[in-house]
């Protein structure tokens, strides 16, 4: 039991049913099936973003792009809409992820060829993506009844009674899995994040998986953009304002390190949950949205603190086996 | 600028013969900066006639003292590899705070006092997590910049405070001898202090030495934690200076004032010629920056060019500034 409860994640998911048991207490109706279908679907695109944030952080990198990156794909394929109205989705969801794809590979060129850290790189690209808005839309709104229905419709289209964008969301939630976990590439993102220098020893190539990471980052933020907007059903310059550092919460809240090389797919996706029933529930039980911010903050603040003590505790191993023999060389 | 070399003897790039001397001088980066301000004044009084004005350039500096005084703690804080996301809110909640004890009846002095003493607070608390977890600045600020302007947010929900004290408003719109804003000669001021606190103090020595290497710092006697505590501290208290200063400019305080301001301050820090990583920069490089961001905004605001291209142009200078150099030192390597 104890060490049933040592793990961060299931501390954390420990917590959540804690706090969803409070608010139904007060609220019945936040554990329905129409409340909870709506905190999946609100909380389908932070969690998907979450994710691919915990990519960059655990190569002790971090993507301050993403939301402004969102907002630009999410209005030029709104606009797309307007004058097409008849465009495919499948056309859509291309070209969305194209152009994200392109606006996470200048950041990833800057960061892993011309060698500027992360945060200034997109720092940088946050201002001029968020700017291009502006240019591409002349500050008009893009609003439902401008776009095409489909368009509109796609996100909350019902598969086996969940909605897409939530199928979305859970493949890319498996996807991850795999990828940190059983592919090659994905343990070198860890061995970078854990210590740089021993993994370029090693032969691990940073430039190429930096490459990879900020364009993924791209990719996916270039979907969620067209997801937001079509789920919220209006584009304008401000969409997802100040989104990157929720992203970077929920990783923080879910145990993921910012020093790089710590972090599971399972505490970042509950780290979103975490946020996002916090979010919905506010309204529920009568608490005025301006506390909304307020409260993200003191939650952060608490993981931070609660994190620094397991951080401290546990080295840095990676492999099971090296963790072995490091005991058995002690002994 | 040719006292700069003289300002920090400890710079290896100016030892040397006289002709070594003559060409580090061109390869700072505070020389770099000088070029790209004059050719922004350049442009501008060619873009508009109204620019080489005195009464105009002096009026511009309004805009941007709030957040080169915030710059100025900043960079401290960036030098030594740390960052702090939290002073926008920082201001938010302090201008808040000024607003609302300005409808309980409190003069101009206390006011300034109390936003410098909230600002104070909120500094503390930041440094207080960071040195006392020992965790990385930049989460306990992404928290603490949720909390601070959440806190601005619960007070004021979608209201504003913009009942002040009549010669409340003196503060950020008086000028001296009817031409030099107060705002101006504030920072000024602050400027000296600080140059004179990071090149010619053994606390300026510590920090840099903290940023290259905490570790070795705190090996060789320098409290890390301490100065940790304080440059937050300080921070935070220039942001509640910042905050009053801004409150009487624009005479009101809504909980989304001073939004974004903090990327904007980080970036003007790095275009200043310090290194995110820590360690090294200058304090006439970010002054500099300050005012090659201020006159491109001023002149760009002449010739009618909208505020949010600001935001593209301020973005393509922070990383072009970055990039150029590592460019070229990249191609001129065989």
């Amino acid at each position: 039991m104890r060490r049933l409860l040592q793990r961060r994640e299931n501390q954390l998911a420990a917590i959540i049913i804690l706090v969803v048991g409070l608010i139904t207490l007060r609220a019945p109706v936040f554990l329905s099936m129409g409340s909870i279908d709506t905190i999946m679907t609100d909380g389908a695109i932070l969690t998907m973003m979450a994710l691919v944030q915990m990519l960059a952080i655990l190569t002790r990198g971090i993507d301050l792009s993403v939301s402004a990156n969102m907002a630009l794909t999410g209005m030029v394929v709104a606009l797309l809409s307007k004058d097409h109205p008849e465009m495919a989705v499948t056309a859509t969801i291309v070209l969305a992820l194209g152009l994200g794809l392109l606006l996470g590979a200048i950041n990833g060129v800057m960061i892993a060829y011309v060698g500027i850290p992360p945060i200034v790189v997109t720092l940088g690209t946050m201002s001029i993506y968020r700017g291009l808005v502006f240019q591409v839309s002349g500050g008009a709104w893009v609003n439902a009844q401008q776009m095409g229905s489909a368009f509109i419709a796609f996100p909350t289209t019902r598969l086996l009674g969940l909605t897409a964008i939530v199928w979305i969301a859970a493949v890319m939630v498996a996807a991850i899995y795999l990828f940190l976990n059983h592919v090659r590439k994905g343990r070198e993102l860890y061995a970078l994040g854990g210590n740089p220098t021993a993994a370029r020893y090693v032969g691990i190539n940073n430039t190429h998986n930096q490459m990879l990471v900020y364009s993924l980052i791209g990719l996916v933020s270039g979907l969620c953009g067209y997801l937001w907007v079509a789920r919220y059903a209006v584009a304008y310059t401000e969409i997802a304002l100040g989104f990157e550092l929720q992203t970077v919460a929920a990783c923080v809240i879910g145990g993921v390190s910012m020093a790089g090389g710590r972090g599971t797919v399972l505490g970042c996706v509950l780290g979103s949950v975490f946020l996002v029933i916090i979010f919905n529930a506010l309204p529920i039980i009568n608490v005025s949205p301006f506390w909304q911010l307020a409260i993200s903050g003191a939650v952060i603040l608490a993981a931070v603190v609660l994190n620094s003590r397991s951080e401290r505790s546990k080295g840095k191993l990676i492999l099971k086996s090296a963790q072995l023999a490091a005991v058995r060389g002690t002994a | 600028m040719s006292s700069l070399p003289r300002l920090f003897p400890a710079s290896d790039a100016t030892k040397g013969t006289e002709k070594m001397r003559i060409m580090a001088v061109f390869k700072r980066w505070e020389f770099i900066l000088v070029l790209i301000l004059a050719a922004i004044c350049v442009f501008n009084s060619f873009a508009s006639p109204y620019f080489l004005d005195l009464h105009n350039l002096f009026d511009s500096t309004q805009s941007f003292s709030e957040k080169a005084i915030l710059v100025l703690s900043m960079a401290l804080i960036i030098i030594i590899g740390d960052i702090d996301l939290s002073v926008a809110s920082i201001i938010a909640l302090c201008g808040t705070a000024v607003g609302w004890l300005a409808t309980q009846g409190m003069t101009t002095p206390q006011l300034v006092v109390a936003s410098v003493i909230v600002g104070t607070l909120a500094g503390m608390v930041n440094g207080g997590i960071i040195v006392r977890f020992q965790v990385p600045a930049i989460v306990v600020t992404i928290g603490t910049m949720s909390l601070f302007r959440g806190i601005s947010y619960i007070i004021l929900g979608d209201q504003a405070f913009s009942s002040f004290p009549d010669d409340f408003s003196d503060l950020g719109q008086g000028y001296l001898g009817g031409m030099i804003p107060y705002e101006f000669i504030v920072y000024l001021v602050l400027a000296v202090v600080f140059a004179v606190f990071l090149h010619r103090t053994t606390y300026g020595r510590s920090i840099f030495a903290m940023g290259n290497n905490p570790q070795a710092a705190m090996y060789s006697g320098i409290k890390v934690d301490t100065i940790r505590f304080w440059l937050f501290t300080v921070n935070g208290m220039m942001a509640g200076l910042a905050a009053v200063l801004f409150t009487s400019r624009i005479g009101a305080t809504r909980p989304n004032m001073a939004l974004g301001w903090e990327l904007e301050v980080v970036a003007t820090v790095v275009l200043g010629g310090v290194a995110i990583t820590g360690g090294s920069g200058t304090m006439p490089g970010v002054i500099l920056s300050v005012f090659v961001f201020g006159m491109l905004t001023f002149g760009l605001g002449l010739v009618n060019v909208p505020g949010i291209i600001m935001t593209i142009i301020t973005g393509c200078m922070l990383i072009g500034a970055i990039a150029t150099p590592i460019i070229v030192r990249k191609l001129s390597r065989p």
